[in-house]
Parts: structure tokens; sequence; C-alpha cells
């Protein structure tokens, strides 16, 4: 129930429009804090352009999404900074973002919300050691003096460096690839590459860690590893998911709380249990067209 | 090297693999219908006829199909690149062998003996053509960790030795080709093609208008040191200054394209500023160019026959040539120097970004890399070197004139990185020597009018035997003489990464 009491991320009235196509329609949800929160829904349902609107790779049509970094954020703070045209504000509960009016590099950066791609997206040529290093690009940025002081070899880049790799081999330690690390991300099998991508994307130390469907293409025993790997982060790391995933046995064992979208519309938002008896949910999936075959579905579930 | 194996490869003389000769035949009397069956010459009363060259049509077909059909075995396939290979060592080696001939003392012999040695062994454990199954490729990846541990000081001593060492064995005359002709002109390309292996194989940025910032920088220094009277040494780095200016005036506009659109427009930013430097005849002299620039001094000491030229200073006899090696080491610094920031980029997070970049942009961003900051980076610095290297052209010219920078310049550098291997320092070093110094040694290969005769004319066909070679290496050395990239970080080995995995940047 933390995405009742504590709200960490609040999509309010989100629409996203391609021309005369509206790809999520009027969208209101929240993302606890602590919590995994799922984003299920048939294909073509919206959920990717949810996702590209929160992490910035979109600019919503409408809408607000509001972003309590630290804590609970006040609805009168959450209008004062709409109204003043600033991106984000330091609240008396912590830093409060408007991701929809941030660039996506902000939103990484600043915000703390990392993504994974629903088709991997890993630096192939480069090693898996090196693509954990540049995830920590912009606190090494800044170590090496923006590269002036770097170049010349001062300051505490070497050291920041070391430490890098440090946090690096701590993740490949607990996703198992700690002897690829010198592999090219390319060579690595599937299953590996996404557990990769789960990572690279965590050394960016994300509030929120929003995943385009991390079990798309597993195998059973992968699939389960991936829910020890997503539990691990959130109660190690205190940090909330965000994912998207068809497989509904991930969804329904791992998930604290599940949206349901249809058509670019939420119909259904709540606990695994309460969204999996949800006669819209079923008729959803089982594509059923009015309202009165809706009420037949209905009908026999509970029957 | 794997086996290239061509797509189709039916057998030698089957049905299949004659039809497909007759196509290739066919194709090739097609194309060369136009240049060889037809020839205009004037007649006696100095009008054009035609005249019909058909068994000349025929034997090109003929050739065609016959070398089709031989590539058919795949032992001739293998053979063939021996043969090239051959050709090329052969060719070093011919040059080093009518170089010895010339009246060379001991010292001159030995330091030739081991730049051959070191040409040799690179090539050999970088370019030889063994297949991975072959049992000397192992050998070859050992003699690659040998070369890459010992050639890297032994080259560098030996650029470092080549100008006094041919000052000492040809004299003042004879040294002033080498050292010039040769020397100077490779490093300026060496220097020219590590600025742009920044844009383009790091950041993978496709830029097909290098050559604008090789012109800011070398009518820097032309303008601020005519007009203004300062010294080189601090228009080089105004110069520097400036080029990198119009790299990120370049940048901005051409953030949001990318590939064939970034080409087009870098390739049209390029013409631009030629043809600025062409009409803007109150500031540039138009065609005529700047002249008149100051020439270099030795830290004030210029290089004339006064008294307190560097000859008197140093009680030398005055000679142009100590000009001329005051030139080589000045650029050969430059260029040490650019290689030495980018090798250190490469291990800041800004190189490892740019990289990431040629990679995937859409994952940069996810990460929270500012990839417009990081292209421009990219561009500004690239032309920053370009900008130095203009400066250093200047100088060493004396003249200026926008003729000096048209595409065919951008083309050569592009050609040099992409020949070198996209990313690799040493590729894009040796693609220069090969591409600039090997159409240097054309101009006068000995071994060529032995073969075809007294009045081959070998500066003629250059251009032609360059085209082939370049053809032969898009086949079997796409990715460029040195097709691996090394990490710029490791936590037990460091191992090459395949360059079929490394992306090309999609602009």
């Amino acid at each position: 129930m933390r995405w009742r009491t504590d709200p960490l991320l609040c999509a309010e009235h989100l629409t996203m429009r391609f021309g005369g196509l509206t790809a999520v329609s009027d969208l209101s949800f929240v993302v606890g804090r602590g919590d995994i929160t799922a984003l299920i829904g048939p294909n073509g349902a919206g959920k990717t352009t949810v996702f590209n609107c929160i992490t910035g790779f979109y600019k919503p049509t409408e809408g607000r999404l509001a972003f309590a970094r630290q804590g609970i954020a006040d609805p009168d703070d959450v209008a004062t900074l709409t109204l003043s045209g600033r991106r984000s504000a330091r609240m008396r509960n912590g830093e409060l973002y408007l991701l929809e009016r941030m660039p996506d590099h902000e939103i990484a950066w600043r915000a703390r919300v990392a993504r994974t791609f629903q088709n991997i997206r890993l630096f192939s040529g480069m090693t898996v050691l090196e693509n954990l290093i540049v995830a920590q690009h912009n606190p090494l940025m800044l170590a090496s003096g923006m590269s002036l002081l770097g170049i010349i070899g001062v300051g505490p880049y070497r050291a920041r460096e070391r430490e890098a790799v440090q946090k690096a081999t701590y993740w490949l330690d607990r996703i198992g690839l700690i002897d690829r690390a010198d592999d090219p991300a390319g060579e690595l099998p599937y299953g590996a590459q996404r557990r990769l991508e789960i990572v690279r994307a965590m050394c960016t130390e994300p509030t929120l860690l929003c995943l385009d469907e991390p079990a798309a293409g597993l195998n059973p025993k992968e699939s389960s590893e991936l829910n020890a790997l997503l539990r691990m982060i959130r109660d190690e790391h205190g940090t909330s998911i965000l994912l998207i995933e068809h497989d509904m046995s991930v969804v329904m064992e791992i998930s604290d709380h599940v949206v349901v979208l249809d058509y670019g519309v939420k119909i259904s938002d709540g606990a695994p249990d309460e969204v999996r008896n949800d006669p819209k949910v079923i008729a959803a999936y089982l594509g059923v067209d009015d309202e009165a075959d809706v009420e037949s579905v209905v009908a026999e579930v509970t029957r | 090297m794997a086996a290239a194996k061509p797509d189709g490869v039916a057998g030698f003389l089957s049905a299949a693999s004659i039809r497909q000769s007759m196509l290739a035949a066919l194709v090739a009397a097609g194309l060369a219908f136009p240049i060889l069956a037809l020839r205009a010459e004037p007649d006696l009363d100095n009008h054009l006829v035609l005249i019909n060259r058909w068994p000349l049509l025929a034997w090109a077909a003929a050739i065609v199909f016959v070398g089709h059909q031989l590539a058919q075995i795949p032992q001739i396939g293998r053979a063939l690149k021996w043969l090239l290979f051959g050709v090329g060592v052969l060719m070093v080696g011919s040059l080093i062998v009518s170089a010895l001939r010339a009246d060379f003392p001991i010292y001159g012999r030995l330091l030739l003996a081991a730049l051959a040695l070191t040409t040799g062994g690179t090539a050999l454990a970088f370019a030889a053509p063994f297949d991975d199954a072959h049992p000397f490729a192992a050998r070859q990846r050992a003699l690659r960790a040998i070369v890459a541990k010992v050639a890297i000081p032994l080259g560098l001593l030996a650029l470092f030795a080549f100008p006094l060492v041919m000052l000492a064995a040809l004299g003042p005359a004879g040294s002033l080709k080498w050292i010039n002709n040769y020397g100077v002109q490779i490093l300026i390309y060496v220097m020219l093609g590590w600025g742009l292996n920044i844009v383009v194989g790091l950041a993978g940025l496709l830029d097909l208008g290098y050559v604008a910032f090789y012109a800011v920088g070398a009518y820097a220094y032309a303008l601020l040191s005519t007009t203004f009277g300062l010294s080189f040494w601090i228009c080089l780095p105004l110069a520097g200054v400036l080029a990198a200016f119009w790299g990120v005036i370049l940048g901005f506009p051409v953030l949001r394209l990318r590939g064939d659109y970034l080409a087009i427009v870098t390739l049209a930013f390029g013409e631009i500023i030629r043809i600025v430097l062409i009409n803007w005849t109150d500031v540039t002299n138009g065609n005529a160019g700047l002249s008149s620039i100051p020439r270099i001094t030795f830290f004030g000491a210029p290089f004339t026959a006064s008294d307190n030229g560097f000859a008197a200073m140093f009680g030398l006899e005055f000679s142009p040539i100590h000009r001329t090696i005051f030139l080589f080491y000045l650029i050969l610094c430059l260029a040490l120097l650019t290689n030495v920031v980018t090798l250190r980029l490469r291990r800041l997070p800004i190189g490892r970004a740019w990289e990431a970049l040629r990679e995937d942009e859409i994952a940069c961003r996810s990460l929270g890399i500012n990839t417009t900051n990081t292209k421009l980076t990219a561009f500004a610095l690239g032309a920053m070197f370009g900008g130095f290297a203009g400066s250093f052209f200047a100088v060493r010219q004396g003249f200026v004139n926008p003729d000096s920078f048209t595409f065919m310049e951008s083309a050569t550098i592009l050609a040099i990185v992409v020949l070198g291997g996209m990313g690799s320092q040493v590729g894009v070093a040796f693609a220069a020597a090969a591409m600039i110094g090997g159409t240097e040694i054309l101009r006068e290969l000995d071994l060529l009018k032995a073969i075809f005769g007294p009045d081959f004319d070998p500066a003629q066909y250059r251009m032609l035997i360059f085209g082939f070679a370049m053809v032969a290496m898009m086949i079997w050395k796409p990715r460029g003489l040195v097709s691996t990239r090394s990490p710029s970080i490791f936590l037990k080995e460091r191992k090459a990464v395949a360059g079929a995995l490394v992306g090309e940047g999609h602009g």
C-alpha cells in the first residue's frame, strides 16, 4: 500500500499524441517508494510510450510527472513548482522534479531515473566492465575536472576510477559475470546481456529503475534469477522499480502494485490479487469488444 | 583474418560459376566499352575521328572471365592475398634497396635496415593474411605482442634520428627530399588523421569537411602573423582555438543529423569555408592567396645566413636544410601531442563517452550522458588539432591559397582514418605512411620500369595502382589495417575486441 501513502512518482493526466493517434490518454497513476510496480497491458497499449515519457525520450503532450526523490511531496509544493515554470526545486521534504520538463540525460543524472530497453541496448563493442564504467560517466566526469585535470593527471580522478571499478565488480559479482568482465558485451549470451543492462542502469545509482520487459526471451531458470535480482535491488539498495512485463509469473510473483493499460487508458490499478480478478483486465486480455460482452465474461469468471 | 569466401562460390568450371563469370565479363565489357573500345583522335585535318579498339575490349572481358574462374579455386584466393602482401613488401624492399645502392655510409644503412625490420615485423604481425586456423596464426599473435612492446619505442627512436641520419648520409641537398617530401609530408597527414580519428573513429561522426578546420588554422596563422606580427608560438594556440570555435559552430547545427545527412552537411561546410576564402578578397586576397607569411624561427633566431641566424648562433655553416629539419621536429612533436592527448582522453570519461556514443546514442542518453556536449567536444577537439596542423602548413609553405583546401584533402584524410581502422592510433599512422608515402614511392619505383619497359612512367599510374590497393583492402580488410579495438580499461587482462562487434557510428 506504499503507493497510497508514500508516492515517489505521481503521473497525472499524462497524454501523448502522435499526430492524430493518441497513444496514452489522460493516464494517472502512482509509483510507490520502495515498491516494485508493474505496468502491464496487451500489445500496443502504450506502456513503452509511458516509459519514454517518464525517462524524457518523449515530451508528453499533456500532463504532469511529479517525482519526489527524497520524501513525500507536499501538494502545495508541487503546485508552486508547476506554476514557477522551473524544472526542479529543493523543498522541505527533499528535491522535487517535474520530469516532463526535463531532457532525458538530466532525468537520468539529476532526478535519478534509470531505464533499460525492450531491445537490449548495450555498448556491444565495449567490454562488460567498460559498459559499467560508462554508466558512471557523470561522477567520473566531475572527478576528472571535466577532463581538464584528468588530461594532465592531477586531481582525484584515478582514485574515483578505482572506486568505479569496485562498484562495477560488486555488480558483476551479483549477476555472476565477473569472469567475463574483460569480454565484449556483444559476445555475452542473451540472458546475461539482459542482466548486464539492468546492472548498468543500477551503476547510475537510480532512485527509480524502469525496466522494459526484462524477462522477455528468458527461460524459466533465468526468469527466477531475474526475480531474485530485482528483489535484491529493491531490498538492499532501496531502489524503486517500475517494470513493463508480459510474463505474468514474474509480474504476479514480485510486484507490489500493478497498473493495467489498454488502448492508452488505465483500466485497473491495485495489488496483484485485485488486478488478477478484475473483470476489465480479463476482458482486455481475452479481447472482448463491448460492455455487454464484458459483463458476460465477468459472469463467467466469477461463477 | 577469416577466409574471405565470396558469396556464391560455385566451384571451378562448374556451370553455375561459368554463368557467373560470363556475367562478370559482361559487366566488365559494359564498363570498359566507353573507355577501351572507343577512342577519339584527331586526324591529319585536325578533325576528331572515332577509332574502334574492339580487341582491347575483348581482352578485358577475357581477363575478367578467366580471373573470375580462377577466383573460384579457394587456394587461389589465398595465394592472391599473399601476392598482394608480397607486392607491398617488395615495394618497401625495393625502395630500401634503391636507397642502399645510393652512396650510403654504414649508419645510414643501419637505420634503413632498422626501419625495414620494424616495418616488415609490424606488417607481418598485423597485416599478413593468415587464417585464424593457420598454424602461424598463434605465432602471428605472439609476434603482435612483441611488436606492440618493441615497435613503438624503436619507431619513435628511428623517427627522431631520421632527419639527422639522412643529413649525415646524403648531405643537405640529397636529404631534403627525404625529410621534406616523406618525413614532413607524411607527419602532417598522420596528425590530420589522428585529429579526424577523434571525430570519426572515436565518436563515430562522419565528417567529410575536416579540411575546413585545416584551412581555418592555416589562414588564422597567415592573417594573425601578417596583420599583427604575432609569432608562430602565439599564433599556434590561437589557430587551434579558432578552429575549435569553428568546430563548435559546425557542431551545433548538425547535432540532430545522423549518417548520410551529417556527412552531406559537413561536406557542404568544408566547401563553404573554401568558397568564403576565395570570395572574401578584402581579407583573404581570394584565389591569389596570402604570401610572404613569416617563416618559422628557432625560438627567435631566423633560419637565414645573417649574423643573428640559427646557423651563426650554433656556429654551423648556413644551409636551408636546417629549417626543414626544424619543421620536421616541430610537426613530429605536434603529431605526438595529438596522439598523447587522444590516448589519454580515451582513458577519461569523455573518451569513453565518445566511444559509447558511437556504439549507441540512445543508451548514452539513458545513462545521463549529455550527448550534445559530448559531440561538440569531439568536433571541437578534432577541429583544434586540424587547426594546429593548418598553422604548421602555413608556416611551412609561407604561402596559403584556397586550392590547398579542396574536398580531395578531406577525402584523403578520411581515407587514412578508414584505412587505418577506425579508432586505432597505430593503424592511422601506418595508413598515412602508406597513403602519402606510397603515392610518393610510386613516383620513383624503378622496379615497375623494369617490368613495363623504360617508357613506363609510374607517376601517371600511381592513382590507379592506389585505387586497386584500396579495393583490395576493402575486400580483405574492410575494417582497416587494425580492425580490433583495444579496451580503455580492464580488470584482469586486456583483450582486443573484434572489429565485427564494434559499432561504426550512425552520424
